[in-house]
């Protein structure tokens, strides 16, 4: 279980998270929604230990986190961006992050159902942008860890290798996976997600359900909903 | 770490960049032994070139691959990978990639051209290891420069500050301050503040191996007296091994407290 307890940070005068409290539920899809600038990457880097939160504390199965790097060993995590080496080919970069981790991977199974065959051996600085996004999803999943975090893992996919993303995070939380992503689109966050945060100005406005979310903000759909939830906060 | 080192390396090893760095120092050198015809007067020529070249070429390079590897920096943070095994390693593979183009474009030439026949070699091994030493040195700072901005412009600016400080102005001060005070004894600090800068102290070491420091006349005597005995010339190496460390130790302590 991952829960975070009382986050504070500030970039020097700007306050990102004023005390974020909540606990991921284990073996769910929970969304992580809001606005730009409204504090998403900051929690998911405070998770991941790339951001030192000022006060707070994060725990994963009850194991505080300390700035120690092992426990993540324990997190798949997909970056926003997918910018790589330039000189190094695909395979070579699968091939260095394997290198880093202890544990096995099935980088082979995924690379076959993304079709990343024939990319393997070019150059990184060749690829589109929606191939390296493919790429990146591999490197998240292919270590089969307990906790995967993706943001805005839309980001560049055609249709058919969204299609595959959305079929890979439901067999991901078939297999009991606790799984955090943010994403804008909330079509896709309406189709995987079971739980949703709502993130506003570095408060957490809503968790829950979406079906609760849109029944308390009598809405039909997310997107609605999400727009009541603004409104409401600057009415 | 030598994970990080190795890819950083491939990967630097196949851009152009470092090709073209080769190749310069590969041009040069032959064009300068060919004017010459004389190993020494080339290693004199090549010094002055090395001087302000490596410490510039590496500044520039270790801020350009800092911010541009930052993404990837970032992918690699979230993996059960220490901070100083990640930052240590991409500045360590930068600067052996840097290291070996300096190496090999100016060591073939002077291969070919009878090198290992000459008494120069060992005044060529000290143009070497200069050469290497601010490379790492300067990349070093750069990266500790682009890790303290996250503002490319601006990083990109104190860095090439840093390195017109140390290349051109600090020598201009140095003087000025001399002039000044030339009615005064100036012996202590002009040997403090000779060690202060690494280019001055990587000049001097060559000179002194020269055998030509009395072309600096008074100075060049003390520095004679003072570095050219054995413990002047194993105290400046120190010195200089000092000056390499102290680089990496910083950008490992701005690393490890460092929000990405």
């Amino acid at each position: 279980m991952i829960e975070f307890k009382n986050i504070k940070k500030k970039f020097g005068q700007l306050e990102v998270l004023k005390g974020i409290d909540f606990e991921v539920p284990q073996g769910k899809v929970t969304a992580v929604l809001g606005p730009n600038g409204s504090g998403k990457t900051t929690l998911i880097k405070s998770l991941l230990g790339m951001v030192f939160p000022d006060s707070g504390s994060i725990h994963l199965d009850n194991y505080r986190l300390n700035g120690k790097a092992e426990y993540r060993n324990n997190i798949g995590y997909l970056p926003q961006i997918a910018r790589f080496p330039e000189n190094l080919t695909a395979r070579e970069l699968l091939k260095m992050v394997s290198s880093v981790r202890a544990s096995n991977n099935n980088a082979g199974e995924l690379i076959e159902r993304f079709k990343l065959d024939e990319y393997l051996d070019k150059k990184l600085q060749h690829l589109s942008g929606g191939t390296r996004q493919k790429i990146n999803i591999v490197m998240a999943l292919m270590f089969d860890a307990d906790y995967l975090i993706l943001d805005e893992p839309t980001t560049g996919l055609d249709p058919i290798a969204l299609r595959i993303l959305k079929q890979l995070i439901a067999e991901q939380k078939e297999a009991g996976k606790t799984i955090l992503v943010t994403s804008h689109i909330l079509n896709f966050v309406e189709e995987v997600a079971d739980e949703v945060v709502f993130l506003l100005e570095g408060h957490i406005h809503y968790q829950g359900s979406i079906e609760k979310l849109t029944s308390t903000t009598n809405t039909e759909g997310l997107e609605s909903a999400i727009a009541r939830l603004m409104e409401d906060q600057h009415a | 770490m030598l994970n990080i080192i190795r890819y950083t390396f491939y990967d630097l090893l196949r851009s152009r960049w470092s090709i073209f760095y080769m190749l310069f120092f590969m041009l040069t050198s032959t064009a300068l032994l060919f004017l010459s015809n004389d190993l020494s007067s080339a290693i004199i020529s090549l010094m002055n070139i090395l001087l302000i070249l490596a410490p510039l070429v590496g500044t520039i390079f270790g801020v350009i691959f800092y911010y541009n590897s930052s993404d990837f920096t970032e992918l690699l943070l979230a993996h059960p990978l220490k901070r100083s095994t990640i930052f240590l390693g991409q500045l360590y593979g930068l600067c052996i990639s840097l290291s070996l183009s300096l190496v090999l474009g100016l060591g073939i030439p002077f291969l070919f051209y009878g090198l290992l026949y000459s008494d120069a070699i060992f005044d060529f091994l000290i143009l070497l290891v200069d050469g290497v030493v601010l490379t790492f040195i300067f990349v070093g700072l750069a990266y500790i420069i682009a890790l303290k901005n996250d503002n490319k412009v601006k990083g990109f600016g104190y860095a090439l500050l840093m390195w017109l400080i140390f290349a051109i102005l600090y020598d201009g001060m140095l003087l000025v301050i001399m002039m000044q005070f030339q009615d005064y004894p100036l012996d202590t600090f002009s040997l403090v503040s000779t060690v202060l800068n690494p280019i001055d102290l990587s000049r001097i070491l060559i000179l002194l191996k020269l055998d030509i420091s009395a072309l600096l006349g008074y100075t060049g005597a003390l520095y004679q007296k003072f570095f050219g005995t054995v413990v002047g010339i194993s105290i400046s190496f120190t010195l200089l091994a000092i000056w390499s460390l102290l680089p990496s130790g910083l950008v490992l302590r701005i690393a490890t407290s460092k929000d990405f």
